[in-house]
């Protein structure tokens, strides 16, 4: 159990991280609250990719002549971490544009509590 | 023109249209809306030369900075990518020529960057639609989503707001695939689709792949809003502004669509995908309930945009109960309803469009006859559109659901059946509605009576000649789609049918 643990508590916690983030979504009234959960969702998946990428006792995958190139589990798999370098990117896209339109619907209802813009729409 | 490049060219001279329209805009305003006409049509071009040279010479692949598959990422060009690309780029050609007076009208001081944005868009659909590499799929949504938020967050007051729900949601069906990507990615340590489709079988850990293909897939439910993840659709094309509806409408959804037939038939080996998956059946089911429940919300609307948009998500359903079903049939069924939804939805959208800039409205209630006197030709082309998606032959929406009616048949699956034909009366009931009160609805005797602004109106006529050429031309395809119905399948979808479908 210990051992289990020892292994994949990143899982169990990017697990927690990931709920928070979704739960902030849908169920925060407040349009910036709302942006809060949908980053932290996009953060868990980025974390993900990256611990999945992650060995023990290895380093970055730049040659190393006391460790050698004859065995994979000395270097770190790099292709998670390129991958997900654009996917941070595409996430920093998606809260400029998400702030944005905060600011359109602020300027337009003068509140970002999605009731009362609700009522405001009726 | 060298084909081998064919496969880039076509995402790359959108893009630098993108590019060179800011540029454009700077000289001159009205450079602008020709610079992005001329990208669309370039791409449209080398979209339908690629379809002929692809069906002669089969595929065409493109390695970037020449880095063979895997390692690199590939560009494809298949009969099924070529089709889809097509279809892309000829209706946004459509739309974009219909388009100048109405943004000139509806966004006058965003003209050059609301182009711009609409190559950006097409630049990404393309993208994903040609791409032989999962990641690089992903990278292209997002570029085609986040230009639709903005695209749609222009229009009336509430535009932002529904735009606001859309980006959230949308976000999270991207964030989904991306977290099914990494199982995938995990247990194949591949993100070519080629090459993934050949080491996905060897693959022990079965349901860790299952689990990613579930993400992977309600990510792609949410952008295609198959029901019930169709909630921000509705309001988002309600609100936008009348070109970005005509734009994403018809296109957007359908190319989340696209997506999963290329991972449920050529990623993965279509045997497993039917045989070894309830995935594939769920989301029949869904389309199923999807077609019922967005046309009996479009009877409800009073709002021509909005009734066209549950009509969307109706339509969605289609395509997705053609991939549930999981036949050469039910394959063939939903690409030829991408075609055709396409250019119905396109035209429809065209016409409230031009309803917009006559009438300033598009509200049910108020139609009468006046409106067949003052527009004839797009009351023609609306109405032409609306048999096609009640589906009466020999107009285009008759045949792909033919086909899937047939799919169903074959499967002896009497609920399809029957969700098919009841969607039809369905359709009927709420185009008819539309149709009885333009056509045979008295209008008030003075003509302005209704309009409380009417001074303020320019008086209603037919619109000018390029958006109606283009409505036209739009409802005049639905006619030869129709009637070439067999030619195209057997010519253009029979080619792409996967191995071992």
């Amino acid at each position: 159990m210990t051992e289990h643990l020892a292994g994949h508590y990143p899982y169990y916690f990017l697990a927690v991280l990931m709920a928070v983030g979704f739960w902030g979504m849908l169920a925060k009234r407040n349009l910036v609250k709302k942006t809060v959960g949908m980053s932290i969702l996009q953060s868990s998946i980025i974390l993900f990719w990256l611990v999945t990428a992650y060995k023990e006792g290895a380093t970055v995958p730049i040659f190393d002549p006391a460790r050698g190139l004859g065995d994979p589990a000395q270097y770190i798999n790099p292709l998670p971490h390129c991958l997900m370098l654009t996917a941070i990117v595409v996430a920093v896209v998606t809260l400029g544009v998400a702030f944005a339109l905060i600011l359109l619907i602020h300027r337009n209802y003068r509140s970002l509590d999605e009731a009362v813009i609700l009522e405001q729409m009726e | 023109m060298s084909a081998p490049h064919l496969p880039l060219l076509i995402p790359l001279t959108l893009l630098l249209g993108a590019l060179a329209a800011p540029l454009a805009g700077a000289v001159h305003r009205r450079l602008a809306p020709a610079l992005a006409l001329t990208a669309a049509g370039v791409a449209a071009a080398l979209s339908l030369g690629g379809l002929g040279v692809v069906l002669a010479q089969g595929p065409l692949r493109y390695r970037l900075g020449g880095w063979a598959p895997p390692i690199g990422i590939e560009f494809v060009l298949d009969p099924l990518s070529a089709f889809v690309a097509s279809v892309v780029t000829v209706v946004a050609f459509a739309v974009l020529l219909h388009s100048p007076p109405v943004v000139a009208r509806e966004t006058p001081d965003r003209v050059v960057p609301y182009y711009t944005m609409v190559l950006i868009f097409l630049t990404g659909l393309t993208g994903m639609v040609l791409t032989g590499d999962l990641f690089n799929l992903y990278v292209f949504l997002e570029i085609a989503s986040l230009s639709s938020y903005s695209l749609l967050a222009l229009g009336n007051r509430r535009a932002p707001v529904s735009a606001f729900r859309y980006l959230i949601l949308g976000t999270a069906g991207g964030s989904f695939y991306l977290f099914g990507l990494a199982f995938l990615y995990l247990q194949a340590g591949s993100l070519n689709m080629a090459d993934l489709g050949a080491i996905l079988p060897l693959v022990p850990n079965r349901s860790a792949v299952v689990v990613g293909l579930v993400f992977m897939a309600l990510g792609m439910g949410l952008k295609m809003a198959l029901f019930p993840l169709h909630g921000w659709l509705p309001d988002a094309y309600t609100n936008a502004a009348s070109t970005s509806t005509a734009l994403i409408a018809p296109i957007g959804t359908k190319v989340a669509a696209y997506v999963l037939l290329r991972l449920f038939f050529f990623v993965l080996d279509p045997s497993f995908s039917r045989d070894g998956l309830p995935l594939l059946t769920a989301l029949g089911y869904l389309g199923a309930a999807g077609v019922i429940w967005g046309s009996v919300m479009a009877i409800t609307k009073s709002e021509l945009k909005r009734m066209l948009a549950y009509s969307s998500v109706a339509q969605v359903g289609y395509i997705a109960l053609g991939i549930g079903l999981g036949s050469p049939l039910g394959f063939i069924g939903a690409v030829l309803h991408t075609l055709n939804h396409a250019c119905m939805k396109a035209c429809l959208f065209l016409v409230s469009a031009n309803l917009r800039l006559r009438q300033a409205h598009t509200h049910i209630p108020r139609f009468d006859q006046s409106l067949r006197r003052a527009l004839p030709w797009s009351m023609a082309a609306f109405t032409l559109a609306a048999l096609s998606m009640i589906g009466l032959p020999p107009t285009a929406g008759f045949f792909s659901k033919w086909y899937l009616a047939l799919a169903a048949l074959e499967q002896s699956n009497w609920l399809f059946l029957g969700v098919l034909l009841a969607s039809s009366l369905l359709n009927a009931v709420y185009f008819f509605r539309v149709l009885e009160r333009v056509y045979l609805m008295k209008g008030p005797e003075e003509p302005g009576a209704a309009l409380p602004a009417a001074g303020a109106l320019p008086p209603p006529r037919e619109v000018p000649g390029a958006m109606l050429a283009s409505t036209l031309a739009l409802a005049a395809s639905l006619l030869v789609l129709g009637l070439g119905n067999a030619w195209i399948v057997t010519h253009l979808i029979r080619p792409m049918l996967p191995a071992g479908l």
